[in-house]
């Protein structure tokens, strides 16, 4: 049987190595994003998750929104991601230092 | 029984998908790796009985977003080993993080005092409950308002996205259909020779457009 806390701990661990992620290809735009999507994936098990163990389908909506802002969030994104590397020929985070930030 | 060992074997798959992300050489495998993720996830999705969500992340994640990754990936020419660099410093760092970060998740889930009992198995569903129906009557009656919200948001994201790699390039000639439509017999046809106005020779008007043709 598959309980509430199995469902969650997988999406604790599927959180924890894409933030693992973040932090272990700082450089590369592209591996950046696909991590926060991975993210986003294990937030929507977390919803879904809550949804049908405790009998609410709000959670399920809610999955539904965050796959639509998902989906707009990586068309931009990638299309930024196109014309930096058409401005700059690279997509390296270290070259992103016009703000000096 | 069979459904907990379908659980562990996809939740294996998963992780190890998850794993082949983040540390795999090439962006291309790690695009490939993500599919095979958002895959398992739509399995185990249908594993606990969300139907409808799990055929939505597997044709919104590997029909469109995936796609769409895998081709900005292919198409700009990543300097691998550059962007690789780094890779072995920040890890130790990385692990520590997604440790704590792990251990507190699952920390707060396998408390006792969750408010749930979430040791439970999920309610059963009656016979002919149709998880599309009723997430379709939830939408479209208490959640219209921001349904439509993200018909317009979706939108906007396809104006920002075309806006934003659209440009023109200086080296190239456009059709201006504007032009094209405004532009008169006087501006293109010069009368070289003058013919005689019966115009029986072969040649007479051949440069006479059809429209305005009686100047000539």
């Amino acid at each position: 049987m598959i309980t509430l806390q199995h469902m969650l701990t997988l999406s604790g661990l599927l959180f924890a190595l894409s933030v693992a992620g973040i932090f272990l290809n700082r450089k590369n735009i592209i591996l950046i994003l696909m991590c926060i999507e991975v993210m986003l994936l294990s937030v929507n098990f977390s919803f879904v998750s809550f949804s049908r163990f405790l009998g609410d389908l709000d959670g399920q909506v809610f999955v539904f929104f965050v796959l639509t802002v998902a989906a707009a969030e990586a068309a931009i994104g990638l299309a930024i991601l196109v014309v930096l590397f058409r401005e700059r020929g690279s997509i390296n985070v270290e070259d992103l230092d016009t703000l000096k930030g | 029984m069979f459904v907990q060992i379908l659980f562990y074997a996809f939740s294996a798959i998963l992780l190890a998908a998850a794993l082949g992300v983040i540390a795999s050489r090439n962006p291309v495998h790690s695009a490939l790796s993500l599919v095979l993720a958002f895959f398992t996830s739509a399995a185990l999705w249908l594993l606990i009985e969300v139907e409808f969500l799990a055929i939505v992340l597997v044709l919104v994640y590997v029909g469109a977003v995936m796609v769409l990754f895998l081709f900005v990936v292919m198409m700009l020419d990543v300097n691998i080993e550059r962007v690789r660099g780094g890779f072995i410093r920040h890890a130790g760092l990385g692990l520590v993080v997604a440790s704590l970060v792990a251990a507190q998740m699952i920390g707060v889930f396998w408390a006792r005092d969750l408010g749930v009992d979430a040791t439970l198995g999920a309610p059963p569903l009656p016979d002919d409950y149709s998880n599309t129906r009723a997430l379709g009557e939830v939408l479209y009656t208490q959640y219209v308002y921001p349904f439509e919200l993200a018909a317009v948001l979706l939108l906007v994201a396809i104006v920002a996205a075309i806006t934003l790699t659209l440009r023109q390039r200086p080296g190239l000639k456009p059709q201006d259909v504007a032009k094209q439509v405004a532009v008169r017999r006087e501006d293109r046809v010069r009368l070289v020779k003058d013919v005689d106005a019966a115009g029986t020779g072969p040649g007479a008007d051949r440069d006479a457009s059809p429209r305005g043709g009686e100047g000539a």
